[in-house]
């Protein structure tokens, strides 16, 4: 297990204080003019080498992205965005970051934006986050008054920060539809290439990352590569927050290190599955996006990128959503569904029509009110979306699906025996609110 | 260039062509639906989805540019597989998709026929559905005039809404919503306010947005398509004129990169039921002061009788906006037979004139020219009223960057931003004495500067044009000077010398009282003439022109005839006949050849064939047909530059002549564009 | 997502107050020139603020001439964002998380108090108080179920504590926001498993704990 003094999110629960004060006694803002005088060329190579990889789904290696950003340009400013746009159903970890850490963020930016030759950073938050929103925006004032940040600063780097937000549309979390939004257009992925790097926000070197990235970024620095990339196996390397949520005794959000064993960041945090381990129906490891894992598979996986994806899931943010043995798994699946058809931006044909149907199809099944064909055809529907769409929102749709079907069309052919089996009135209740 | 291997075919392409246009280079055949090489690039349809070796999953060949394409591990040429299972799977997924929404009602659609998506199902669809929901319903909604939508059948492709934004750029048209329930609507279903509004619905790849006027009216294989040329303003779009029978059905854009595109505006498109209403059909001759019906004999002779009763020095002759230049010939060899030297082409009044050069009244530039324009000065004209299709060229060298824009007369929404320097000859002489963007236009390797009738019919018009002409400057291989005409017949009056004689009178001389004793009045319909002289209107419309005629000769319009037109470049173009013209109504050639006889003048052509021989032996140009002889510039006595405002010669856009005027839709379009009409849906 | 119009009643205008005029200006200057577009999300979330929490057509069309930008481009953000609400919400507007973290600690008994206190989902109750709406993912699934009313979201609910909850606002007591079994924030309940060297188990205790908050 993590200890304290290797935890990088000291105010993870808000009970310091965010403030700068608190911030600060924690140990952030912390020679960060030291840091930068180290030269980009440093900051970049020591994130590449602590391993970090992109926390927002997914685990791009953060210093390689760093440094695909073009040398700077008078004309065409370097902009940071950070992608603050958490609504991966399960992820609820930038939102502790924000509300009770912001200055890890801030600090990360500077130095980001640094390393990156940029001047200019917006920080794209949901809409829905208002309190963290004037939190984080406090936290920069404060920033601004104490002089860390600003045209004139006391770190040596000319650089501004600004807060922007959206107003409740999932598909924002998508870099390139997040830097639509913020030019103040639909949320609509763009098409790629040119990627963001070239041309992103107003046409610009742009490099988005998430929120946990870029707050980790500080503390990697100071303490060094050598000590991030000694937790966590090889390749998945350093300290990551876990949203636990569903089917355990006490959801939380935890700062673990990576790798751990799934029993063990139950066990040691999340009060155990409820009703006892043989209770564990299902996990859903990564955020929605990710197929679920049945209970036998992942008991003992260790919790990190390569270890999920060989069980055919993923790490995704880290939102591990448990199911226990009480959950109707198809509804659970079909709920999923409804997000994504629900988020789905409308612009790609695939996801626009197949996300509807797959979710039709799905809430007839919860019922049984469907033909066992039609399983085959849901499958086949789902990788007709797959790799089909613009953006990953797609794949994002087809995966959980997917996952249901390869781990539970036993389920499934049950409900609809069952459903054959018995009389029934020809009426169906939608699922959720249309 | 740069090699690309295509289904095992290499070949040798531009680096920054697209996927999709390698491949069609290569011979391999691309669906699409959003794809529109005159739109910017959506994506979104998922329907050209190719195999890039070496890219994780297939990629739309609409957006990937040749250039984009990493190279084999061995250095080898990129390589795209069009016809792979996985490409086929690709493909075959999204038609499904596009398919389960979309209604089955091809029987009772009017782009049956004529259908991308229809045509592609065909190709890339199965025969029976595996979609056992309901399928969508979508409110239909109102956007105007001249496109009815039935959105049920709307795929999302966008080519509406990125037409109305990059090349209307009145950005009428959005997205509202998300996702599945996304729908394509004005602003709360308020009509377009676009000039070229009706293109949307050709660009649209199904049936959702279609032609108001021609709905459920025909099918397109019963339709004969003849190529034109379109005359509701001086920019001479290639046109297809689409006929059932004798009745024209609709008019479609044609290509013709040099003109316009494949744009057409609205007056152009939907002038159609104008060339039915109103229409002339039989000879009229006034009696006791009412036209009465007459054969065409009796109508002769009237004519006659006044002709022989006066002398040439009191007859003259009128060419209106739409005369193609055959007629105008015949009408002139006619007056020539007659020895008179009265006749004018510029019933507006404008003091462009032959002999200035034909270098002083063609848009020198050439349309296709503007794109090249590093600076563009507008002097007198609103182009998106006189020429919306020019006008959305000049938008589209305004989005690529890089041109200022003038602006001299009235302030309007022309699409793009300009710089407003003045409203009239006041500025025009401060620009002549170089100060403010005269020496922007000085600095500018291809300036334009664009002078319309409205500065031009004014008492100091010849002045205005020297001004201009001067502004425009002169540089190697480029004339800038472009005079942007709003009649059709203008440019080959003026190369037919289709003005006053030795001594004879102008338009404006001709049409005073007790200055002529004969008038022909060959479709003049913009000028007043007063009473006095004896007018013989040879027309195709009820119009101004026929209501003060004392007889009156129905003639063709330009869909029923077989003439020669010049654009406002100064480009020859031949429109074809489409269908006959109603009742007793004759081609204008032919009518003047029968007449010329009668008055004792006869013509020397019996046929349409030896009229042209006669014309290209005298005017060899127009014999050189899609090309634009260029001209000197020489005005003499231009005059000074007087005072006041230029106003644009276009007050109603879709009202500028008798069969737009005899258009029921251009009417509507008419009354919404003023406002009059309450908005409300349909 | 479903089809999205706006309102059949609409006020005759629109006008932001000074106060949030000013704040609109400010956050224009956050963007480069020419890039107002930019501002477009904060701004009709201000004017939905500043009308009790719905979205008229005039301010649509006032945001759209303070930005420069046709109202279709403008009207397009306020039906693809969900937040915006095109019709009126009531006093209290509920967002219900439903999706599945919320759907498997309970949010179907959340919303079935919803449904028998409220009535209809977009509908607002009879005394004007309340109007609900299922919602996707608020990101608060380690504190589910949960639902957002107005600016503030409720955490840890079940269908008596929420019950309860409705009761306050509608009696116009005092709430408490967040928690509504005491957690502080998403740490496990009970006791911390982490970060006790710094804030003890409790939470309150460590030595970093800030005394300053309750």
């Amino acid at each position: 297990m993590l200890d304290d003094k290797d935890r990088i999110f000291t105010n993870l629960y808000g009970y310091g204080d965010w403030g700068l004060k608190g911030a600060m006694a924690r140990g952030a803002w912390d020679n960060t003019k030291g840091l930068i005088e180290k030269g980009k060329d440093w900051i970049i190579e020591e994130m590449k080498a602590s391993g970090l990889r992109g926390r927002g789904g997914a685990g791009f290696p953060t210093g390689l992205k760093w440094s695909f950003m073009p040398k700077p340009d008078p004309l065409r400013p370097s902009y940071l965005v950070v992608n603050a746009d958490e609504s991966e159903p399960g992820t609820c970890k930038d939102r502790e970051i924000m509300r009770n850490d912001p200055h890890l963020l801030i600090e990360g930016c500077m130095i980001a934006s640094f390393a990156m030759g940029a001047h200019a950073c917006y920080v794209y938050l949901r809409g829905e986050y208002i309190l963290e929103r004037e939190r984080l925006q406090a936290a920069v004032d404060q920033a601004y008054e104490a002089g860390l940040v600003g045209k004139n600063n006391k770190n040596g780097w000319p650089f501004d920060i600004y807060v922007h937000h959206g107003a409740g549309a999932y598909i924002c979390g998508e870099e390139t539809a997040l830097l639509e939004s913020l030019e103040g257009k639909k949320g609509m992925p763009r098409l790629k290439p040119p990627f963001p790097a070239n041309m992103g926000l107003y046409g610009c070197p742009t490099t988005v990352n998430n929120v946990e990235s870029i707050a980790v970024a500080p503390t990697i620095l100071r303490r060094g590569a050598a000590w991030f990339s000694s937790f966590g196996a090889k390749n998945n390397a350093g300290t990551k927050l876990f949203c636990v949520s569903g089917h355990v005794n006490t959801p939380c959000n935890v700062e673990e290190a990576m790798s751990l064993p799934f029993r063990e960041l139950i066990d040691r945090h999340c009060g155990g599955i409820r009703g006892g381990w043989d209770n564990l129906l299902a996990v859903i490891p990564g955020g929605s996006s990710v197929p679920c894992v049945p209970a036998h598979e992942i008991i003992d996986a260790a919790m990190d990128f390569d270890t999920l994806r060989g069980l055919k899931s993923g790490l995704g943010t880290a939102a591990v959503i448990v199911l226990d043995k009480s959950t109707d798994i198809v509804r659970a699946i079909t709920r999923i569904s409804y997000f994504y058809k629900h988020e789905s931006c409308g612009q790609c044909t695939p996801c626009r029509e197949g996300t509807g149907w797959m979710w039709r199809v799905l809430t007839r099944m919860c019922e049984g009110r469907a033909q066992k064909r039609e399983i085959d055809m849901l499958l086949e529907v789902s990788t007709q979306i797959e790799g089909h769409t613009i953006c990953a929102l797609g794949d994002a749709a087809a995966w959980p699906v997917q996952g249901l079907i390869r781990h539970f069309r036993h389920e499934i052919e049950k409900r609809i025996d069952d459903y054959s089996a018995n009389p029934h009135s020809d009426t169906v209740a939608p699922l959720a609110a249309e | 260039m740069t090699k690309i291997i295509v289904d095992g075919k290499e070949v040798d392409v531009p680096a920054e062509y697209t996927l999709l246009q390698a491949c069609e280079e290569a011979g391999a055949e691309i669906p699409r639906f959003c794809f529109h090489e005159r739109l910017s690039i959506a994506g979104n349809c998922r329907m050209c989805l190719v195999e890039l070796k070496g890219a994780p999953k297939p990629v739309a060949s609409c957006a990937w540019a040749v250039k984009d394409c990493r190279p084999g591990p061995n250095g080898e040429p990129p390589s795209v597989v069009t016809k792979s299972p996985t490409v086929k799977k690709a493909r075959n997924g999204v038609m499904e998709f596009l398919l389960i929404n979309h209604p089955l009602d091809c029987p009772i659609c009017d782009q049956g026929g004529e259908c991308d998506l229809q045509d592609q199902a065909m190709a890339f669809g199965v025969d029976n559905s595996r979609y056992a929901e309901n399928k969508r319903a979508v409110e239909d909604k109102y956007i105007g005039p001249l496109v009815r939508t039935s959105m049920n059948r709307c795929i999302h492709c966008t080519r509406c809404v990125r037409f109305t934004a990059e090349v209307a750029g009145t950005a009428d048209m959005g997205a509202i919503g998300r996702g599945e329930d996304m729908e394509i609507t004005t602003y709360l279903e308020t009509a377009m306010a676009s000039e070229l509004q009706g293109n949307v619905a050709d660009l649209c790849p199904v049936g959702a947005l279609l032609p108001k006027p021609y709905a459920f009216k025909a099918r397109p294989w019963e339709l004969g398509k003849t190529e034109s040329i379109d005359v509701m303003d001086a920019l001479g779009s290639a046109i297809r004129v689409d006929v059932r029978g004798r009745e024209v059905m609709r008019i479609l854009p044609r290509v013709n990169e040099a003109v316009n595109e494949e744009w057409i505006s609205d007056k152009t498109r939907q002038v159609v039921d104008g060339l039915k209403r109103q229409r002339l059909d039989r000879p009229y001759i006034r009696k006791d002061g009412r036209l009465v019906p007459a054969t065409w004999s009796e109508a002769f002779a009237a004519i006659a009788t006044r002709v022989k009763a006066t002398t040439p020095a009191r007859i003259g002759a009128l060419a209106g906006d739409l005369a193609s230049v055959e007629d105008m010939f015949a009408l002139k060899s006619l007056m020539a037979n007659l020895g008179s030297s009265n006749l004018d082409c510029r019933q507006d009044g404008t003091k462009l004139d032959p002999s200035f050069g034909r270098g002083s009244y063609i848009f020198n530039p050439t349309v296709a020219g503007l794109e090249e324009a590093d600076a563009i000065l507008i002097v007198g004209s609103n182009p998106r009223k006189e020429s919306p299709v020019l006008n959305a060229r000049i938008l589209k060298r305004w989005r690529m960057g890089g041109v200022e824009i003038g602006l001299v007369g009235e302030r309007a929404d022309l699409t793009y931003s300009y710089q407003y320097l003045g409203a009239g000859a006041e500025t025009l002489a401060e620009l002549s004495a170089g100060k403010g963007f005269a020496e922007v236009l000085a600095k500018a390797q291809r300036p334009v500067v664009i002078v319309g009738q409205g500065a031009l019919l004014r008492a100091d018009g010849a002045a205005v044009l020297a001004a201009c002409a001067k502004l425009a400057g002169s540089r190697d291989g480029w004339n800038g000077l472009a005079v942007l005409h709003t009649a059709a017949a203008r440019v080959g009056g003026l190369d037919l010398g289709f003005v006053p004689g030795q001594g004879g009178m102008d338009a404006w001389a001709m049409t005073r009282p007790g200055a002529l004793d004969v008038l022909f009045n060959l479709g003049a319909d913009e000028l007043e003439i007063a009473p006095g002289a004896f007018v013989v209107y040879q027309g195709t419309h009820g119009d101004r022109g026929a209501h003060r005629a004392d007889v009156i000769l129905p003639g063709a319009t330009y869909t029923e005839k077989s003439g020669l037109y010049v654009n406002t470049e100064g480009r020859v173009q031949y429109a074809e006949r489409a269908n006959f013209a109603p009742g007793d109504a004759r081609e204008d050639w032919a009518i003047l050849r029968a007449l010329s006889e009668v008055v004792g003048a006869k013509l020397g052509f019996d046929s349409l064939a030896d009229l042209r021989k006669a014309l290209y032996a005298t005017y060899p140009h127009f014999a050189r047909v899609d090309a634009i002889q260029g001209g000197a510039i020489n005005i003499a006595n231009a005059g000074a530059l007087g005072t006041g405002a230029f106003t644009s010669a276009v007050d109603d856009f879709y009202l500028t002549n008798p069969i737009a005027r005899a258009s029921a839709v251009m009417a509507e379009c008419s009354a919404l564009a003023k406002g009059r009409l309450q908005q409300a849906a349909e | 997502m479903s089809v999205r119009r706006l309102a059949e009643e609409q006020p005759a205008s629109f006008e932001f107050t000074p106060e949030n005029l000013a704040w609109v200006n400010k956050q224009i200057a956050k963007y480069p020139e020419g890039r107002q577009a930019s501002a477009v999300i904060p701004l009709l979330w201000q004017a939905q603020k500043q009308h009790n929490y719905w979205l008229p057509k005039p301010a649509i069309e006032k945001v759209a001439e303070i930005l420069d930008m046709p109202y279709i481009r403008v009207l397009e953000i306020a039906t693809f964002y969900t937040m915006f609400n095109l019709e009126p919400v009531g006093r209290y507007f509920i967002q219900m998380c439903g999706t599945t973290p919320c759907m498997l600690r309970g949010s179907d008994d959340i919303k079935a108090v919803l449904q028998r206190r409220v009535g209809d989902q977009r509908k607002v109750s009879a005394d004007g108080n309340f109007a609900w709406l299922e919602v996707e993912c608020l990101g608060a699934c380690c504190n589910a179920p949960m639902v957002q009313i107005n600016d503030d979201y409720y955490e840890d609910l079940s269908a008596e504590n929420f019950e309860k909850l409705l009761d306050d606002l509608a009696a116009g007591r005092p709430v408490k926001v967040g928690s509504q079994t005491g957690r502080r924030t998403s740490e496990p309940a009970g006791k911390l498993t982490t970060l006790t060297s710094l804030y003890g188990e409790d939470g309150r205790s460590g030595p970093a704990s800030d005394k300053t908050q309750a």
